[in-house]
């Protein structure tokens, strides 16, 4: 195939995001074209249709399903209260009456005579879609919801875990390669999104429980200490629901790995200012990666090539990171792209590159292990 | 007339791939194969610009003109094009079903049969005595947001109001269809036929309901047919025109665009009736492992929809657990430390194994997902559940319940075996050992691996063309391994086995005295049969049963004839150490790398 290569994660000070913000069902949109908007603006609201009782009104009055019709008070399409009367039937002469009253609120959907059920629809329930970025309104999708753009720095990860969260953001590690411990995060930085540098441990994520802050990111994160977190293990790579007190972006991978020193000297150099994280993540079917945006002032026209944010080619002298043993984690620059196939230690003949690592050391790869340091 | 140039593709979840097949003289062959990324997803939401891209890497190769900017070109007088193009289909997660029945273990068995044997991937089945509460089911379809539903219960005359309470369950949960918001959701009725006035009565109005025969008229009886008709028909109708790009595509194709896994099983059950054996097929994909079997005449498919090995690699790791993945290693490997690489391949797919020793890694996770998806194809290819059988004294102390599986290992002709880590390993005797370790086949079993996963193109061709989709897959898609003897029985290690005579023509007689825990490969090339003639101790049975001779004529392949007195079950040491020894032995054995210093 013609890209044989992992495209990288964009890690970027400036570029144009553009957030599509979408209602799960039709509804209205709240906002205008050119509109400001803040993270916690509301763009859209529809409302959800309410979920449906079933009542077993047949078995509750001793009746044959055939028999409930005539013991109805409401009819199909009628409001009925909780606790007000659905059937009743009369027997002795009406001196013994029993009742059936609706558990819930709710416009009566439909009466079986084949089960004895009648369904009760609950009312509908309101649902918003906020903005999640500071930005301006671009485009409106009728009835769906809209699009927001922001001027803003990006910074993908690979893997994440939690929903979208804001914050300003806190540098606690010294470097890039910087395992920092609990002790580092305090009361200052509840509310907060601290970056740490290489691994998050356990203890980072214990205080970052205990402090109250929004999101955490860092370059790695061991398998056990995730499981620990989550108090599950994570089947399949599909996040962002769980139900976790901050949001946690890893931007290498699974590992001791210190965080790519791009991404941490942009992360530091933003220190303070107000971002929007995500840690949702699915690898299968359209790919989605976390995400630290931090939305800024416009750039220059002049600036606008430099704002779209460039896609590196896989080329001589591009830098990439090796993300496969036994090179994991290292960065490189490419030498050499030979078109041919080679066989590379397994015994599979593949498309290769050779690189030159930090260290010096001259390796050969194949194409499919790498990953292209974009910005 | 036959045509001479024949374009198929098949559009799955990650890449399409395109194959042309030329009348060449009495028969038909494949001339060249093309693929490229799909893409049904954003930013490119038309799945025919991945058909134009892989059928361009066609034309470069044969140099023929297939495609234009605005399609596929079919050959009328130009001398352009192909003469038939047909496609198959798995884009976008391809069928997803939920089904429903009155009893899981009768109705909503059979409903889940007819959805896979459609193509569908079962998400959920829904059943009365599901042990979920009422509300607990309400969620889960809701959340589900299947492309169909197949709503079955009762036999005909049966009961009524469970079936319809299913169906104001179905009412009550609203389910919205997963492509598109501005459509409603097919459901296929295939239940008790004094049931539909009231079905249609409650989903006719909020659903696009299609009320078919039942699927279970009596509890002798299985129906599948009609409903599986439905289900493809509206899979054409709704599905396919809801995917981005798929109403042009069905403009271009001769013949109708099929799901994926309905055009392999056509292929396995095509191969089982023409050479009259029982035939077990396997696809490993990144995401999901279909099982596709043909034993005694019954297919059967499954998907493990979470079995595989790159999304779902993580999945296999939890399911089967980590000491069971070390358990094929023939090194020491820290647990983390293969938990954290596991991770890094989830959410790095595409990248894959440079050592050997990652090789292996992969490989050793392989041969779990491999044993679970076959685990959990047992438990579904079944045979009825609850019905009357006849019994004669000879049966009456056996007990056999109804519902056995109908897998029989013993009977097993051919063992096929796809998907990238089985096609593309970089020796076919890693392919070969896999296969060994994972489905444990007994007694005489032909093994072979799909070369570049052309049976769904060959399956759905098989629908047009017959005769080209028999030839192509007989000379270019399936490479034959060899044959495997594994005798059935159990022994220390040492034991003489069995003696194995192995005679071809124009070559000395072999003698193999077989000991328990060895495995033997002998060369039988591509093409070539050997009689073997084996007698077993009395503890052992080659397939003829225990301590009987057997006779029998064998193929070979690239990898040649393997002898497997390993025991079956296959024993596996309970010291690590002794384990990874045992491990690297049996690599060994097949001159393949261990990993360690080789």
């Amino acid at each position: 195939m013609a890209t044989a290569y992992t495209p990288g994660l964009v890690v970027t000070e400036r570029t144009v995001v553009r957030k599509t913000r979408r209602l799960p069902l039709k509804g209205d949109v709240l906002v205008a074209v050119g509109d400001c908007v803040e993270p916690d603006t509301v763009v859209a609201r529809t409302e959800l249709p309410g979920p449906l009782t079933t009542v077993r009104v047949a078995e509750k009055l001793g009746l044959e399903p055939q028999e409930l019709r005539p013991a109805m008070l409401k009819r199909e399409g009628e409001q009925v209260a909780s606790g007000g009367l659905l059937a009743r039937t009369k027997s002795f002469f009406g001196l013994f009456t029993s009742a059936c009253e609706s558990p819930v609120s709710g416009v009566l959907e439909y009466v079986s005579e084949v089960t004895g059920n009648v369904g009760v629809r609950h009312p509908a329930r309101p649902v918003e879609v906020l903005a999640y970025l500071h930005g301006e309104i671009e485009e409106v999708l009728e009835g769906d919801g809209a699009v927001v753009r922001a001027d803003a720095a990006y910074v993908q990860g690979i893997f994440g875990v939690g929903g979208e969260r804001q914050g300003a953001l806190a540098c606690v590690a010294a470097s890039a390669d910087a395992t920092v411990s609990g002790d580092a995060l305090s009361a200052v930085h509840a509310g907060k999104i601290v970056v740490c540098g290489g691994l998050v441990t356990a203890d980072v994520l214990a205080a970052a429980a205990r402090v109250g802050v929004a999101g955490v990111v860092g370059g790695g994160i061991l398998d056990a200490d995730l499981t620990q977190l989550l108090g599950y293990e994570i089947g399949l790579a599909i996040t962002g629901n769980e139900n976790l007190p901050f949001t946690l972006i890893v931007t290498e991978g699974f590992g001791e790995i210190p965080m790519a020193t791009r991404t941490f000297d942009l992360l530091r150099s933003l220190e303070g200012q107000r971002a929007s994280i995500s840690g949702a993540t699915q690898i299968r079917a359209g790919v989605l990666r976390p995400e630290v945006i931090v939305p800024r002032a416009a750039a220059p026209a002049d600036d606008d090539a430099a704002a779209r944010g460039q896609t590196t080619q896989l080329v001589e002298g591009a830098l990439l990171r090796l993300i496969r043993e036994p090179y994991f984690g290292r960065l490189a620059t490419v030498t050499a792209l030979p078109p041919e196939l080679q066989e590379v230690e397994s015994g599979a003949r593949v498309r290769v590159l050779q690189a030159r690592l930090t260290s010096g050391e001259e390796v050969t790869v194949p194409r499919a292990n790498v990953e292209l340091i974009e910005g | 007339m036959q045509p001479a140039t024949i374009l198929a593709t098949d559009c799955g979840s990650t890449t399409t791939k395109a194959i042309l097949i030329q009348r060449q003289g009495d028969e038909y062959r494949l001339a060249a194969r093309g693929e490229a990324p799909t893409t049904v997803e954003t930013p490119f939401d038309d799945v025919t610009l991945g058909v134009l891209n892989a059928v361009r890497e066609v034309e470069d190769l044969t140099g023929l003109r297939l495609a234009t900017e605005d399609g596929l070109v079919l050959r009328e007088d130009s001398g352009d094009g192909a003469d038939l193009y047909v496609s198959t289909s798995s884009a976008g997660g391809g069928l997803q079903m939920t089904v429903a029945g009155v009893v899981s273990a009768m109705t909503a068995e059979s409903a889940s049969r007819a959805a896979l044997g459609a193509g569908a991937i079962v998400m959920d089945v829904i059943a009365v005595d599901d042990g979920r509460r009422e509300h607990e089911r309400i969620e889960r379809i809701r959340h589900m947001r299947p492309d169909m539903i197949l709503l079955s219960g009762g036999t005909d005359g049966g009961t009524i109001t469970h079936v319809v309470e299913t169906a104001e369950l179905l009412l009550a949960a609203d389910p919205k269809p997963r492509l598109g918001s501005g459509y409603r959701l097919p459901v296929v009725y295939a239940g008790n036929r004094d049931a539909r006035a009231e079905v249609e009565k409650i989903l006719s109005q909020s659903m696009d309901l299609r009320v078919v025969d039942n699927i279970r008229p009596t509890l002798e009886l299985e129906n599948l047919g009609p409903a599986r008709e439905a289900i493809h028909e509206l899979f054409l109708e709704h599905v396919m025109q809801q995917a981005p790009g798929y109403s042009k595509l069905t403009g271009w194709t001769s013949a109708d665009i099929m799901p994926t896994p309905q055009a392999v099983g056509m292929m396995v059950q095509t191969v089982a009736q023409q050479r009259g054996i029982d035939v077990l097929a396997v696809d490993i994909g990144g995401a999901t492992t279909d099982v596709f079997t043909m034993f005694g005449g019954q297919f059967h498919r499954t998907v493990s929809a979470n079995l595989g090995m790159s999304y779902s690699i993580c999945n296999v790791l939890a399911e089967a657990g980590t000491d069971n993945v070390l358990r094929w290693l023939p090194f020491p490997l820290d647990r983390d430390e293969l938990r954290n690489r596991l991770r890094n391949k989830m959410i790095r797919p595409t990248t894959i194994p440079q050592t050997i020793q990652d090789l292996l890694v992969e490989q050793a996770l392989a041969r779990e997902a491999l044993r679970l998806a076959l685990e959990h194809h047992r438990s579904l290819a079944v045979g009825l559940k609850g019905i009357q059988q006849e019994r004669t004294i000879g049966d009456a102390l056996s007990q056999a319940g109804t519902g056995q599986t109908v897998v029989s290992m013993r009977n097993l002709g051919l063992l096929i075996g796809s998907g990238g880590v089985l096609s593309h390993a970089p020796q076919r005797a890693q392919s070969a050992l896999m296969l060994l370790d994972a489905f444990q086949p007994e007694g005489v079993t032909e093994l072979a691996v799909d070369s570049i996963f052309m049976m769904p193109q060959l399956g759905v061709l098989a629908q047009v063309v017959p005769e080209a989709s028999v030839q192509v897959f007989e000379r270019d898609c399936l490479i034959p391994l060899g044959t495997c003897l594994a005798p059935v029985g159990q022994g220390k290690p040492g034991d003489t086995v069995a003696e194995v005579r192995v005679a071809r023509s124009g070559a000395p007689e072999q003698t193999v005295t077989l000991q328990f825990g060895e495995l033997v490969r002998r060369d039988l090339p591509q093409g070539a049969t050997a009689r073997l003639t084996v007698t077993p101790e009395r503890r052992f049975d080659c397939g003829a049963g225990f301590g009987k001779e057997l006779d029998t004529e064998v193929v070979g392949g690239v990898v040649g004839l393997l002898l497997d007195a390993r025991g079956r079950p296959l024993v596996r040491a309970t010291d690590p150490s002794e384990r990874q020894r045992q491990a690297a032995k049996w690599l060994g054995a097949l001159g393949l790398p261990t990993g360690e210093g080789d």
